[in-house]
């Protein structure tokens, strides 16, 4: 069986000040193609730890992570940044657009860092177009940040996220910062995009959303704790 | 490396984020390229300034003048006598003019200042006794009439003529030709009038300035005759009496390869008949425009350093801003390292946004030092209004007032290729810092 992507003994070891921390002692989870994962636990459970390694945002100190057939564990700084420019949207809870950035420019910005800088050309362009009305911004294409509200802003990242293909998102809290109606809706884009076929890894301290996914894994201490849906 | 237009233009949008603060932070370089180009324009307008008198002298002329020697030795020398002898003979003439071979031409001069006089109109004017060479090589034109002929000096005929200043103070409503003027109780009829020419001004202590325009000139021979080579001057109380023969020899080289070792043998020769004591000045005019050169490129090294120093306090100015504006936009470089920016690529944005304020500083720079003369101009009326009026021109103002700036062309690509150069180097640390902030304390950065 083929894995969007695999941890196999993940273990993450820094220092706070003087006094070293073991975050991750040992993870292991396998992401089939078109899961939709929810990772839950309380703070300092490690969770974010994960994500940050999961996004390839860092390097494990012990173990091994494959993102289909390659491993990131031991990748230079400059692969990482190709693999989360190919293989990986990023969503969070804050958003994280670029303010001074329109709608357009900011779904452009992974497009600025593909290996090679190719040029946006008219593909990107009606790609481009096309998520703008998968999310629903199509009208709002030159609006800036500040302009749209909390839903429209996680759409365009959303909207970011997707512009490369990549084979895995990864969303932070996605509704973190919304109302439950705005908050049902971006949930509603997730399982869409999940039933096309992606692969979805969230962090979420709320049952409501993580209910949603197809399976919940819980961490304590810096190990996977348990996994399925725990009620209430 | 990422496309070159649009980092541009995308370090253009983030500068463009903060009008105020860019704009105040390109003002340094702005400045720095201004006076750099400014300060080099200004040297080589006085360098310019300098050739120009020296070349009105004459590249290939010598020039030797009789000096008043020091009192001490000018005691001794007529303990027994009022009369104080000194400065060049007519022998030394002589000598000079027929045994160097080199010496194409020699023009001797006496000079005077005497009181002359037209009907009830009086004036000192400096009586010059010369040759009709006389206006060759001091670029002298005729107004009206003729200069001293030959023929003049050989009959010592009773001519002047009149240089332009001194015609329109005597001959306030006359034609002064065919007219007499009056000097120490002989009258010259005037010939000829000067048309108005530039005083020269004075060259470093060896030559003093020279005012054409008071002059009334007379042939030599003639001025022999009627004055003598004695000047006796008498006021309330005391008495003075000098003799000299030749105040001045003006001798042109027959090639400008021969100038500076001709002027050697002047000075040796000059050296063995005048033994007691220094009464002459040899003054080359091309070891003037060395000396002149000299001094100009120490006047650029000193200008182009204290401008240069301007251009450092700008680029400190703009790193000082670009590692704020790093500190500021901590999460947008978070969210694009997360979005797949490599270091490099932060590196580039960061570098690019403070070349292109350094680059358009320059820029700016550049046209304000296109407009030197311009200021210059400007500064120097506004100078002569509120700070020369009164009190008559100061040596000082003179100066500045005859000074005009030359932009440099070579100026203007050299600054704004330093201008880019501080961007470079005070924005690689701003940017290097930028791109090796960690990816995920930049993310969480507030």
């Amino acid at each position: 069986m083929s894995f969007a992507a695999q941890v196999i003994d993940l273990e993450k070891d820094y220092m706070l000040g003087s006094v070293p921390v073991r975050a991750l002692r040992g993870v292991s989870i396998d992401f089939p193609h078109g899961d939709f994962v929810a990772i839950m636990g309380s703070s300092g459970s490690g969770k974010s730890t994960l994500l940050n390694l999961l996004g390839a945002l860092d390097r494990p100190t012990r173990g091994n992570y494959l993102i289909g057939d390659r491993d990131v564990s031991r990748m230079t700084d400059d692969e990482l940044s190709e693999i989360r420019n190919e293989r990986i949207g990023f969503i969070f809870q804050s958003y994280n657009l670029i303010p001074q950035y329109t709608v357009l420019e900011n779904i452009e910005v992974p497009l600025h860092y593909r290996s090679g800088y190719p040029t946006i050309g008219q593909v990107e362009q009606s790609r481009i177009m096309e998520l703008a009305d998968l999310v629903g911004l199509g009208d709002r294409m030159d609006h800036r940040p500040f302009q749209l509200s909390g839903g429209q802003q996680q759409r365009v990242a959303i909207a970011r996220a997707l512009v490369n293909d990549p084979q895995i998102i990864l969303a932070d809290e996605p509704t973190g910062n919304l109302d439950s109606k705005t908050e049902e809706e971006i949930m509603e884009t997730l399982l869409r995009l999940n039933r096309e076929g992606r692969t979805i890894i969230m962090v979420t301290h709320e049952t409501s959303v993580a209910k949603l996914a197809k399976r919940q894994v819980y961490m304590k201490d810096g190990v996977i704790a348990g996994e399925g849906v725990f009620p209430g | 490396m990422p496309n070159l237009m649009r980092t541009v233009q995308l370090a253009l949008k983030s500068l463009m984020l903060h009008k105020l603060r860019s704009g105040l932070t390109m003002l340094g370089i702005v400045f720095g390229v201004f006076s750099v180009i400014a300060m080099l324009a200004i040297g080589e307008g006085a360098s310019q300034q300098a050739q120009q008198q020296v070349l009105q002298l004459g590249a290939t002329n010598i020039i030797v003048r009789s000096v008043k020697p020091p009192r001490e030795t000018a005691s001794q020398q007529t303990a027994n006598s009022f009369v104080l002898r000194y400065g060049l003979k007519r022998a030394d003439f002589d000598l000079l003019s027929k045994t160097i071979p080199t010496v194409m031409q020699a023009v001797p001069i006496r000079e005077l200042v005497k009181a002359c006089r037209f009907l009830h109109r009086e004036m000192n004017c400096r009586i010059v006794g010369c040759s009709p060479e006389y206006t060759d090589m001091n670029h002298l034109e005729l107004a009206q009439g003729r200069f001293i002929s030959d023929k003049d000096r050989r009959e010592k005929t009773n001519v002047c003529v009149l240089a332009s200043g001194t015609a329109d103070e005597l001959f306030q409503y006359e034609d002064p030709l065919g007219q007499s003027v009056k000097v120490a109780d002989r009258r010259y009829k005037v010939v000829g009038v000067t048309r108005a020419r530039e005083a020269s001004a004075a060259i470093g202590g060896s030559l003093s300035g020279q005012d054409y325009n008071q002059d009334i000139y007379i042939p030599l021979e003639t001025m022999r005759v009627r004055m003598g080579d004695l000047d006796i001057d008498r006021r309330q109380g005391s008495f003075s009496a000098e003799e000299v023969q030749l105040n001045q020899i003006t001798l042109r080289i027959s090639d400008i390869g021969q100038v500076m070792s001709t002027a050697d043998v002047i000075r040796e020769t000059l050296e063995r008949t005048h033994r007691n004591g220094k009464d002459y000045s040899v003054v080359v005019p091309q070891e003037l425009l060395k000396q002149a050169e000299q001094i100009r490129t120490i006047f650029n090294v000193v200008l182009g350093s204290i401008a240069a120093i301007s251009l450092v306090v700008g680029g400190i100015g703009i790193m000082n801003i670009m590692l704020a504006t790093v500190t500021e936009r901590t999460r947008e470089i978070g969210i694009r390292r997360a979005l797949g920016a490599k270091q490099q690529d932060i590196t580039m944005q960061f570098l690019t946004e403070t070349i292109v304020l350094a680059g358009s500083g320059g820029v700016i720079g550049v046209v304000l030092g296109l407009a030197t003369p311009l200021v210059f101009q400007l500064l120097k009326v506004l100078a002569e209004r509120f700070f020369f009026d009164s009190g008559g021109a100061s040596e000082f103002s003179e100066m500045f007032a005859n000074l005009s700036p030359q932009v440099v062309p070579s100026s203007l690509p050299l600054a704004f290729g330093i201008s880019v150069g501080i961007g470079v180097m005070f924005g690689l640390y701003p940017a290097r810092s930028a791109a090796r902030l960690d990816p995920i304390e930049a993310l969480r950065h507030e």
